[in-house]
């Protein structure tokens, strides 16, 4: 416990915890409108292009300058949404096959030039190859005031344009028609993301960055109804995640940064696609085994009634074994939960030995409300 | 584009609809060729033609979502970014994502948009007018539903009443009755001869052919050209339906009776129907 106190004390940890909750919230912020304008995967070309920036900027600063590392990362991205845009002008490409192309391209490109900085050697280089899988420890308390300000630029913007970036992202077309200027405002989101992108380049890295834009809006487009309740928990996944990978990953010596939050995120989404009142496997699964139940309880006291009606007597004792044989499968559960709801007593019906039943008062009042609901179809109740 | 004409100045005012030599293409592809369509204000039309006739792209041409390679649209005899407060869109219901996490007072409150202007948001005022549209398209208990849990006619509903809350005095609608049950068919249409009758021009892509001389007033038969337009009575004829649809025709039980003066009606925009 003494060793946990003492490690948020430290000058280190608190600014890669500020840092990771700082990159958390705006991506998360972002990552929705990212998600819901189905833009994952410019997400992921921008992460990548940025790498050939990166060493541009070190090779360019002779060191490592965050501000030249920063600048180039952004202007090899916004090169890459470029090429994006000419590649499916131009050509009959999609668009998923024109961001495939300068993902990989831009990717190359970075990987070439990185090889190129390492074998020059010099102490900088150690800070470089961070930028591949990132490391939250390299951050510096001056880099804190560079993602303080693009996360409070990118939250004042979207609080300002709240409802413009809403209709964009549901519906461009009845956003121009009602005449906003729908190109400005997705155009705004983009460079948005490249910003988040580009600040959250040296704690995630290129790699894996674009998780840190799904996995939070993914993971909270599960709980939520409103736009507003998915941004607001996509960016308390995205810090959590953000810190709690940061403090992993600082723990363990040589450990890379952004695998670990993306394990953490990944976790929250999984936790999410099961659980998630309404929306969630296992929640769905219980809803429809719920249903499963009550549609089969409703047969088996159909069946009851219908068998009461052919022999005009409403309270007629059905032997268990004629009940099954129309259902074809066994009811002894369903007639179970029957009896546990009141609607239908075991009886004795001497001199037959087997277990037979019959409708109770709520039974046949329950049966009959049934029928009324499925419009009084009697004969084709069961199969 | 005819530049100037005066700013001011109005090009067919007589019409809340005229497009001159409207000309779309998709890479290389015409998809409209030459449109040249008029339709009076006061009218309920139907724009008929078989898929690929370029309906959808007439509607998009018209609301400035597509470009033009040529021609021009006027509405009322304005340009579109004068008139744009007068149009009113209902797209096709498929090209939105429905699982986008909203409810359907939400996306009727979105009509609003426009006219709320920069940094302020839908109030109270804007809240009980996206209700009132709401219940016009008896969808008033569905208010606070989730979307993604509507059925395919309450969303065509919902896509209805957003267009309505932005009290507009031409309406464009893709298909309105794409895929919905017969009780919501009467309901929509109701509902658009109300908006005619209230004053108001509606203009429906339409794909039900048996039904267009109960449903319209006004008809636009297209197939990559304009094939006939004007008042139905007069234009709604075995011979026009044979250009549009080609061979097809025979599939549509409510011929008209066979046309003894035909004349394939064309090209003309005989002025007010009524
Ligand atoms: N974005 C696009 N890119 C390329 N071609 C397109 C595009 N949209 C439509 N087209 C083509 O333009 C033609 C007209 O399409 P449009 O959607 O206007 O037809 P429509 O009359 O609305 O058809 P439907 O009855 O099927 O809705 C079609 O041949 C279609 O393939
Ligand atoms: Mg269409």
């Amino acid at each position: 416990m003494t060793g946990l106190a003492e490690l948020f004390q430290s000058q280190l940890v608190q600014t890669v915890l500020i840092g990771a909750a700082l990159l958390g919230v705006v991506s998360g912020v972002l990552g929705s409108f990212a998600v819901l304008r189905r833009q994952s995967l410019m997400g992921d070309t921008l992460s990548h292009a940025a790498l050939p920036g990166v060493c541009l900027g070190f090779l360019l600063a002779g060191g490592r300058d965050l501000g030249s590392i920063l600048a180039g990362a952004f202007l090899t991205g916004a090169l890459a949404a470029l090429a994006v845009v000419l590649i499916t002008r131009t050509t009959r490409l999609k668009t998923d096959a024109a961001l495939g192309i300068a993902l990989s391209v831009f990717f190359a490109l970075g990987v070439v030039l990185l090889t190129l900085v390492q074998a020059r050697g010099g102490a900088g280089q150690m800070g470089l190859s961070t930028f591949l899988f990132g490391q939250a420890a390299a951050i510096l308390r001056s880099d804190l005031w560079v993602m303080a300000g693009v996360t409070a630029a990118a939250l004042a913007l979207v609080a300002a344009f709240w409802k413009e970036f809403k209709l964009v992202s549901f519906d461009p077309d009845f956003a121009r028609v009602q005449g906003l200027p729908v190109l400005v405002l997705e155009i705004a989101l983009t460079v948005m993301v490249a910003m988040a992108i580009v600040v959250g380049l040296q704690m995630v890295g290129v790699v894996l960055m674009v998780a840190m834009l799904i996995a939070p809006a993914a993971a909270a487009r599960q709980w939520v109804r409103s736009l507003g309740a998915m941004v607001l928990l996509s960016a308390a996944f995205g810090a959590f995640s953000g810190m709690a990978g940061a403090l992993i990953s600082a723990q363990a010596r040589g450990l890379a940064t952004g695998p670990v939050v993306v394990l953490v995120a990944s976790a929250l989404v999984l936790l999410s696609l099961l659980l998630a009142p309404g929306r969630g496997l296992i929640w769905q699964a219980l809803r429809a085994r719920h249903d499963a139940q009550r549609l089969r309880g409703e047969r088996v006291l159909l069946t009851l009634h219908g068998l009461g009606a052919a022999h005009g007597d409403p309270a007629y004792p059905s032997e268990a074994g004629m009940i099954d044989a129309f259902h074809g499968v066994t009811s002894r559960r369903a007639l179970a939960r029957l009896q546990a709801r009141g609607l239908v007593r075991a009886v004795r019906h001497p001199p037959e030995e087997t277990p037979h039943w019959e409708l109770t008062d709520s039974g046949r009042d329950a049966a009959r409300a049934a029928l009324r609901r499925t419009g009084g179809d009697v004969e084709g109740r069961a199969r | 584009m005819p530049q100037g004409a005066g700013t001011d100045g109005l090009h067919e005012p007589q019409f809340a609809l005229h497009v001159e030599d409207l000309t779309v293409s998709y890479h290389t592809n015409p998809v409209l060729w030459d449109i040249d369509l008029d339709i009076p204000p006061g009218v309920l039309a139907a724009v008929v033609g078989p898929n690929g006739a370029g309906k959808s792209t007439l509607i998009k041409a018209a609301l400035g979502l597509v470009r033009p390679v040529a021609g021009h649209v006027r509405y009322f005899g304005q340009g579109y970014a004068a008139a744009r407060r007068r149009i009113g869109y209902v797209p096709q219901r498929s090209s939105v994502d429905w699982d986008f996490p909203t409810d359907a007072l939400d996306v009727v409150t979105m009509g609003l948009y426009g006219k709320l202007g920069w940094f302020r948001r839908p109030g109270r005022a804007a809240r009980a007018r996206a209700l009132a549209a709401l219940a016009d398209v008896g969808m008033q208990d569905y208010a606070a539903r989730q979307i993604s849990q509507l059925s395919g006619g309450q969303q065509q509903r919902v896509f209805i009443a957003r267009a309505l809350v932005q009290d507009a005095d031409i309406y464009f609608l893709d298909e309105p009755l794409a895929g919905v049950d017969a009780t919501t068919e009467r309901t929509i249409m109701a509902l658009l001869r109300r908006l005619r009758d209230a004053g108001k021009t509606v203009i429906v892509v339409h794909h039900d052919l048996s039904t267009v001389r109960r449903y319209f007033d006004w008809l636009v038969m297209l197939n990559v050209r304009i094939i006939a337009q004007g008042p139905v009575s007069e234009v709604y004829t075995a011979e026009n339906l044979r250009r549009t649809y080609g061979g097809q025709v025979a599939l549509i039980e409510d011929l008209p009776p066979a046309p003894g003066a035909e004349g394939p009606t064309a090209e003309g925009g005989q002025d007010g129907p009524r």
